[in-house]
């Protein structure tokens, strides 16, 4: 998964294409192909949303209604009758795992980027490695390790065991983009007596901005959307996840499908925000490293 | 990243050769040694980490699953360590037989059409029409979703009797299939849930190769009176095929990874028709209230050989294209 956002990150040219002199008529044509094919490949969204709206005493009618004929809104009130504790947990949790990712990311990545540090193309092949580790083998580890200290079942127990999900990742993102930023702004930096950490913190943290809005987005998300370590770490604590809370809720009351798949809905929202915000800013993140003064 | 060559020869040069003048540069006064630690000190809190969240848990792993570990063994600290003996129950459980067979056809059926639909629909995509941009977008939304909501969703989409699936299978009159209940289909069950959420990481891949291709390559193509097959087959594959390669193999590395999908859908089931490495691995060690740490980590290392020596082919054919 991590690797895919690369090539979203290659400048793009959308001026290279097949030349074509079709006429308008033929591309209507292609619109519409496309809308069908869109339409077919998110229809398991639309069917989560229609399952979400259906009344229970409708849910096992055969056929299923395609329409939510009479919505109901009764899964959304179990959602907040029963789910908020769990989104506070994955809320909480996701926004302290984006800020050690940022942290730890950050600082790394401008010295593999700037500073030339010796050894650094091997510790830059570690997390490519790293990446490649079976999530569900780290968490075999992290279990045995948090048994031993007693912290299984914190939250930030939870927070660390989600950061190594996104170091690696986020390491990459910040030094391809700090890789471009022009030295001549630091060095400029260097003639007005800034050291490197002055360096970091006042120049190149801030131009590096849209790559942190990246890196924290997707942090964010996997942290939102772990089920491994939650499940692993974190099942029997007061502060559990919503990926739980949903696994619980498959598990409990199997009949409130409604149910289900409204807390489904709720837990998509930050993937859908996701993809409206992080589209701007990972083209930003590109175009950024532009040294306007 | 090519355009500071020049600078990065001249910043290594006097940190090799030891205490040598550093080549001529007139503004800037280089101390390799300060430069290093300082450059050190921005790495140390990842090394750390790396050190304390990856090497750590995954020497544990290698741990449990040379000693004998139950629950108790955490807490009196008393694991008798007995070799292979772990790996040996493990090649020798009769479930190894099916989960390597699962594992290998999960992998390659799902990458096979997750590779072939995106391959598709990237060079669908690449037409210009109105709204290509925001749908192209839209088809993002499978990949961006947390895998539970995305496998709790085909779960009820499959479910036997009030699944929509069969409800459309019956009225084009076929007969009911149990797609998670019957070991005949479970497999093919989570495979397909699987290739949903894959195809969009496939298309954007190969969407951003397509980028790269000359579109001059094209124009002369169309003047040679080139059909749509032909360019695609002479043209848009062979040029795609480094990036092809790298798409298929990180595909292997992150499905063979795959554990939430299958375990919220069948939990491996039934009996053994869908578990996969991942999935016997983790019934092993937190399936049961009878934990058993030992195979669950040998499985575990298995996995992991296996995802590196994908990973490590992946890393040599991605430099291999960088230096050409």
């Amino acid at each position: 998964m991590t690797t895919a956002v690369r090539p979203a990150a290659a400048p793009r040219s959308e001026a290279r294409r097949a030349s074509s002199g079709r006429a308008g008529r033929r591309s209507l044509a292609t619109t519409v192909i496309g809308v069908v094919l869109t339409a077919i490949m998110l229809f398991p969204i639309y069917w989560m949303i229609n399952v979400s709206l259906t009344p229970t005493a409708q849910m096992r009618q055969s056929p299923p209604s395609w329409f939510p004929a009479a919505p109901t809104l009764d899964g959304y009130r179990a959602v907040v009758a029963d789910q908020l504790p769990y989104l506070g947990t994955s809320l909480l949790v996701g926004i302290g795992t984006v800020v050690v990712t940022i942290a730890l990311a950050a600082p790394a990545a401008y010295s593999l980027a700037k500073l030339r540090p010796r050894g650094g193309g091997a510790l830059s092949f570690v997390l490519l490695v790293a990446q490649m580790i079976p999530q569900v083998i780290m968490a075999m580890g992290f279990y045995a390790i948090y048994l031993n200290l007693g912290i299984l079942d914190e939250w930030w127990g939870l927070v660390i065991a989600d950061s190594t999900l996104a170091v690696p990742f986020g390491v990459l993102i910040f030094t391809a983009f700090m890789r471009g930023i022009p030295d001549e702004l630091m060095s400029a930096a260097k003639l007005d007596g800034a050291g490197a950490w002055r360096t970091f913190i006042s120049i190149v943290l801030p131009v590096s901005r849209n790559s942190a809005v990246t890196v924290g987005l997707f942090a964010f998300l996997w942290a939102w959307s772990d089920f491994v370590f939650s499940s692993t770490l974190n099942s029997g604590g007061d502060a559990q996840t919503i990926t739980l809370g949903i696994y619980r809720y498959i598990g409990n009351n199997n009949q409130e499908w409604n149910s289900i798949m409204a807390t489904a809905v709720v837990a998509s929202i930050p993937a859908t925000v996701l993809l409206v915000v992080a589209q701007r800013y990972v083209a930003a993140g590109v175009t950024a490293g532009a040294v306007k003064d | 990243m090519s355009t500071d060559t020049m600078e990065r020869r001249e910043a290594v040069s006097p940190a090799g050769t030891g205490g040598t003048p550093a080549p001529a540069g007139p503004t800037r006064r280089r101390r390799p040694d300060t430069g290093q630690l300082a450059a050190w000190a921005f790495l140390a809190p990842v090394v750390a980490y790396l050190a304390v969240f990856y090497v750590w848990p995954l020497v544990r792993n290698v741990d449990l699953s040379t000693h004998d570990y139950t629950v108790r063994s955490f807490i009196d600290g008393n694991a008798p360590f007995i070799g292979f003996e772990n790996f040996a129950d493990v090649f020798t459980s009769p479930t190894f037989g099916p989960a390597l067979i699962n594992t290998l056809l999960f992998t390659g059926i799902s990458i096979a059409f997750q590779f072939s639909i995106g391959m598709a629909l990237a060079v669908f995509f690449f037409q210009r029409f109105p709204l290509s941009a925001t749908l192209r977008a839209l088809f993002l939304v499978p990949w961006l979703l947390p895998l539970i909501v995305s496998a709790s969703t085909w779960s009820w989409m499959l479910n036997s009797e009030s699944g929509v699936v069969n409800s459309v299978i019956r009225t084009l009159g076929g007969d009911q299939v149990n797609w998670l209940t019957s070991p005949q289909w479970a497999l093919t069950s989570v495979i397909i849930a699987n290739i949903w959420i894959g195809i969009p990481f496939n298309l954007v891949i190969l969407y951003s190769g397509l980028q790269n291709i000359s579109g001059d390559i094209y124009e002369a193509a169309a003047l040679d009176g080139a059909n749509a097959w032909q360019v695609f087959w002479r043209i848009t594959f062979p040029l795609l095929r480094p990036v092809s390669a790298i798409t298929i193999l990180l595909g292997l590395v992150y499905t063979l990874k795959v554990f939430d999908i299958i375990w919220i859908m069948t939990r491996g089931g039934p009996g053994d028709a869908s578990t996969t490495f991942a999935i016997w691995s983790y019934q092993l060690g937190f399936g049961s209230t009878l934990p058993s740490f030992g195979p669950a980590a040998a499985v575990g290392n298995l996995l992991i050989v296996m995802a590196l020596v994908c990973g490590f082919v992946y890393l040599r054919v991605q430099r291999k294209q960088d230096q050409s």
